[in-house]
C-alpha cells in the first residue's frame, strides 16, 4: 500500500480509543433547541416562523437569503419561542430561532419524489440547497454551490474525506463502519452530477475497519476506489488532501475545482443522500462526545439545536472536573467559555478536557521546528513575528496569506507560541481589507 | 488575564517538546564527551565544567532579576553554553578562565543582545575566542602528562607526520572535550534519535569541509590527512554542537544546507592557512551570514507556480 503524502505534518495522541467503538446513538434532546441562522458562509437565513407559531420536525423555519446560503430547519416539533440573538460556538451573538421542544418528534410529511436516478443534475442540486446542506467538516461552504461548477465535464475526482484526521472525533469513522452502503449511495448521487469524474474515499491507515466495510460497499462499483493514506495531521485538510490524492497542488486562492476535483466531508456525504433519496433535511449530524473528563464517551446522532450543555450528561456525566471544553478535535477546535450553545452544522464534537493546558509562551529560540512541520512550508515563527509586528507588506511577501490555520506549528513550538493563531489573525484582517 | 487568552486559542493540545527539554537533551548528547574528558583529564576536567557552568547560570540569573525579564534561567540553556565552553578549555588553563569566559559569552554575547533566541553569534564560541585573543599563549598550550604542549592537529600543521589514530579513541591532549571523536559522535546520534538536530547542517559542513581540503590540500585521498582534519581541532564538536545551535543557524530548510556549505568550507579553507582553531572562526562568520542566508531561502509555498505536479501515476496509493 504506497502512501503518497504532503511534506510536514505532525503526529498527535490520536485518543480515538474513547468513542471509536461506540456505535452511534440517537439523542433526544430535553431543552429549548435553538437554531443560528447563519452555520454557513455566506447570506444569514431569513426566518419565515414567528413566535406561537407551531412547527413540525423537518419543516423548514428560515430560507436562504441569496445563492451563496442556506435554508434552517426545526429538528424537533414544538412551538416558536422566540426570534432573538443567541451566543453561538463562535463566541458570537447570532440572531436565532428559539424552540421548545414538546417531546413529540412529529415530522413534516416528506414530499412527493421520484428516485434520484430519475432526476435532472439542477433538480438534484435544488434539492441539495432546499435540504441546507453546507460543508459539514467545519467549512460551512454550502453545498449546493460547491457541485455547480462552471464545466462538470471538468471534474475528475470526487472526493469522500474521510480522514478525520482531528484526534479524538470518531464521528465520520462510525459512519463509515456503520452504514457504508449508504455514504457509497451519496457519493454515487455526487458522482451522478459529474460523469467524468471518478469516486475517491479518502481514509487514513489507522482505521481498519471503516477500510474493510467500504471495500465490500463499493466491490460492485465501478466508478469508485478507495485510498488510504498516512495517518497523519492535517492529512483531512482540503489542500493536503487534494494533493494527496492527485498530486497537484494548488495554493489558497484556488478551488478544488481548478485542480479538477470536489471534497466532501463524509457527513456532508451522508446529508446529500437523505435528501435525495429520503427526501430529508438536514437535521441531524453525528457528533462525538468525548474526553478523559468523561464518564462514558459517545458517538451521538445529535439535533441540530441541541444545547451542548446536555451533552455531558448524555455521555454518563463527569468523571473528572472539566478543565476546558472545546467544540470540535483538539487541534483546530474552538474552546467554549460556556455550554449553552447550540450545536449546528459544522459541529463535529464536543471534547472535554479534565487538564487545561496554559501555554504561557517564552521566546523563540529559532528551533526551525515549525517550518519543519508547515504543510505549506512557510516560516510561520517569521510570520508570527511579522503578524505581531503588523508588517503587511513583508508579511504578504513570506506568503502568509497561504497559510491553512492547522496549528501544526504550534503544536511543537516548544516555546509554547501561539504561531497559528497570530497568522490567521494577521490573514484575516488582510482579507477583511481585501488585501491578498 | 494575558495567560488565560493563550488558553483559548488553537491547538489544544501540544506536543511534549519544551525549551528546557531541548535544553536538557543537548546536556545529555554532551555527556559522552564530557564524561570521556573527566576519565582522561581527571577530576580538573569536572572542575572547569562546574565553573563555566555555574558561571553561565549565575550570570543569567543575576541580569534577569536585575533587568527585571521573566526568568528564563530554568531552561538550562545557560548551562549548555557553559559546558560547551569548559569543553574547549585546554585542562592546564587557570580555573577563572572559565568565569571570564563565562561571564562574556551570558552577559555580553547573549543577554546584552536580549536573551535567548536573540543573540546573532554562538555565545559559548565567543567566550572561547575571548579567552583565545587575550591569552593566546595559555590557551594554546595543551600540554598534560606526558603530552606536549601543542596537539597532534597543531605539530600536523606545522609539517610533522603524526598517527591520527589517538584522535579517534581520545588518548591525546586538546580541548577537554573535543579531543574523543567517537564520544563526540555518540553525542551526535543521541542528538539526531532524540530528533533535536537534523543532518543537513553537520552533513552539509563536512562534506563541504572534505571536498575544499580534497581539492585544494594538495594530499589527494590521504586517509590519515582527511582523519587528522576531521579528527582534530575541535571540527567535530565545532559541526555537531556549535553550528547546529538552533538561535545562530538559519531556519530555512535550504538555508541550513547553505549555512552548512559555508562552515565547511570555510573551516578548509582556513585549516589550509595553518589555523587550528578554523571551525571557530567558520562558525561564527556562518552565524554572521545567517540573515542573508534565510533572506536568499525563503521556501516556495506549496501550490505556488507550480500548479500540476504528477505524482499520481507513479504511486496511485489504491488499497
Amino acid at each position: 500500500m504506497a502512501h503518497v503524502t504532503f511534506k510536514g505534518g505532525v503526529f498527535p495522541h490520536k485518543r480515538k480509543r474513547f468513542t471509536r467503538e461506540k456505535v452511534l446513538e440517537e439523542y433526544f434532546p430535553k431543552g429549548d433547541l435553538v437554531y443560528p441562522l447563519l452555520q454557513h458562509v455566506g447570506g444569514m437565513a431569513v426566518p419565515v416562523v414567528s413566535p406561537g407559531e407551531r412547527v413540525l420536525e423537518g419543516q423548514l423555519i428560515a430560507k436562504a437569503s441569496g445563492d451563496i446560503s442556506a435554508p434552517v430547519h426545526a429538528s424537533v416539533s414544538g412551538t416558536v419561542k422566540a426570534v432573538e440573538p443567541r451566543m453561538t460556538v463562535s463566541g458570537k451573538m447570532i440572531p436565532s430561532i428559539v424552540v421548545e421542544n414538546d417531546g413529540q418528534y412529529e415530522k413534516i410529511s416528506a414530499p412527493e419524489m421520484r428516485p434520484w436516478q430519475e432526476m435532472e443534475a439542477g433538480e438534484k442540486l435544488r434539492r441539495i440547497r432546499e435540504a441546507g446542506i453546507v460543508g459539514m467538516g467545519g467549512a460551512g461552504f454550502p453545498t449546493h454551490i460547491k457541485l455547480a461548477v462552471q464545466n462538470p465535464k471538468k471534474i475528475k475526482y470526487v472526493i469522500v474525506n474521510g480522514t478525520e484526521c482531528e484526534p479524538y472525533m470518531t464521528g465520520d469513522y462510525r459512519r463509515m463502519v456503520e452504514e457504508p452502503e449508504k455514504l457509497v449511495e451519496g457519493l454515487e448521487i455526487v458522482l451522478s452530477l459529474f460523469e467524468r469524474a471518478v469516486g475517491v474515499l479518502a481514509l487514513e491507515d489507522n482505521k481498519r475497519d471503516a477500510i474493510t466495510a467500504l471495500q465490500l460497499a463499493v466491490r460492485k462499483e465501478s466508478r469508485m476506489e478507495i485510498r488510504v493514506f498516512e495517518t497523519k495531521y492535517p492529512q483531512g485538510a482540503e489542500r493536503m488532501l487534494i494533493y494527496s490524492v492527485t498530486g497537484m497542488e494548488i495554493d489558497s486562492t484556488r478551488l478544488p475545482a481548478d485542480a479538477g476535483c470536489i471534497v466532501l466531508n463524509v457527513e456532508t456525504v451522508c446529508a446529500v443522500r437523505r435528501a435525495l433519496a429520503e427526501g430529508l433535511p438536514l437535521t441531524q449530524r453525528a457528533l462525538t462526545v468525548t474526553g478523559k473528563a468523561l464518564k462514558n464517551p459517545k458517538n451521538l446522532l445529535v439535533r441540530l439545536g441541541t444545547s451542548f450543555a446536555e451533552l455531558p450528561d448524555a455521555a454518563g456525566g463527569f468523571l473528572k472536573e472539566p478543565k476546558k471544553f472545546v467544540c470540535g478535535g483538539p487541534m483546530r477546535g474552538t474552546a467554549l467559555p460556556d455550554l449553552n450553545v447550540p450545536v449546528e452544522k459544522t459541529s463535529a464534537g464536543l471534547l472535554c478536557m479534565s487538564k487545561d493546558y496554559v501555554f504561557k509562551p517564552s521566546a523563540c529560540i529559532r528551533c526551525g521546528a515549525c517550518a519543519e512541520v508547515c504543510p505549506i512550508h512557510l516560516l510561520p515563527a517569521r510570520l508570527s513575528e511579522l503578524a505581531v509586528e503588523e508588517k503587511e507588506e513583508e508579511f504578504r511577501r513570506m506568503h502568509g496569506m497561504e497559510c491553512l490555520g492547522c496549528g501544526s506549528c504550534s503544536y511543537v513550538c516548544p516555546a509554547r507560541k501561539a504561531l497559528a493563531p497570530s497568522i490567521q489573525g494577521m490573514r484575516r484582517k488582510l482579507l477583511a481589507q481585501g488585501k491578498r | 488575564m494575558e495567560e488565560r487568552k493563550y488558553a483559548w486559542t488553537f491547538p489544544h493540545v501540544k506536543g511534549t517538546m519544551s525549551t528546557a527539554n531541548v535544553m536538557r537533551m543537548v546536556l545529555a548528547a554532551l555527556l559522552p564527551a564530557a564524561v570521556f574528558g573527566i576519565v582522561h583529564f581527571g577530576l580538573r576536567a569536572l572542575l572547569h565544567m562546574v565553573i563555566c557552568m555555574i558561571t553561565c547560570m549565575l550570570t543569567e540569573f543575576v541580569f534577569e532579576a536585575f533587568a527585571d525579564r521573566p526568568l528564563a534561567v530554568t531552561d538550562c540553556s545557560a548551562a549548555v553554553t557553559g559546558l560547551l565552553l569548559s569543553m574547549m578549555l585546554p585542562v592546564g588553563a587557570p580555573l577563572w578562565y572559565g568565569i571570564l569566559g563565562g561571564v562574556f559569552a551570558i552577559a555580553v554575547m547573549k543577554m546584552a543582545f536580549g536573551g535567548i533566541g536573540k543573540n546573532r553569534l554562538n555565545p559559548a564560541l565567543c567566550g572561547y575566542c575571548l579567552l583565545l585573543l587575550l591569552f593566546s599563549d595559555t590557551m594554546r598550550n595543551y600540554s598534560f602528562g606526558d603530552f606536549g604542549s601543542s596537539t597532534l592537529l597543531g605539530q600536523f600543521l606545522q609539517g610533522t607526520v603524526v598517527d591520527p589514530f589517538p584522535m579517534i579513541l581520545g588518548n591525546t591532549n586538546g580541548g577537554i572535550g573535543q579531543t574523543s571523536s567517537i564520544a563526540i559522535l555518540a553525542g551526535a546520534v543521541l542528538l539526531l534519535a532524540f530528533g533535536i538536530i537534523r543532518l543537513r547542517i553537520p552533513a552539509a559542513a563536512a562534506i563541504a569541509f572534505v571536498a575544499t581540503l580534497f581539492l585544494f590540500g594538495g594530499r589527494g585521498f590521504d586517509q590519515l590527512y582527511f582523519t587528522t582534519q576531521l579528527c582534530g581541532g575541535g571540527f567535530l564538536l565545532g559541526i555537531w554542537f556549535m553550528a547546529v545551535d538552533y538561535v545562530t543557524s538559519p531556519i530555512t530548510k535550504n538555508g541550513q544546507i547553505l549555512y552548512g556549505l559555508l562552515i565547511g568550507v570555510l573551516a578548509a579553507a582556513l585549516r589550509l592557512r595553518g589555523i587550528e582553531e578554523a571551525v571557530v572562526y567558520a562558525v561564527l562568520v556562518g552565524n554572521l551570514a545567517v540573515p542573508l542566508i534565510e533572506k536568499i531561502t525563503v521556501p516556495r509555498a506549496f501550490g505556488q507556480q507550480r500548479l500540476v505536479k504528477v505524482h499520481n501515476e507513479k504511486h496511485g496509493g489504491a488499497a
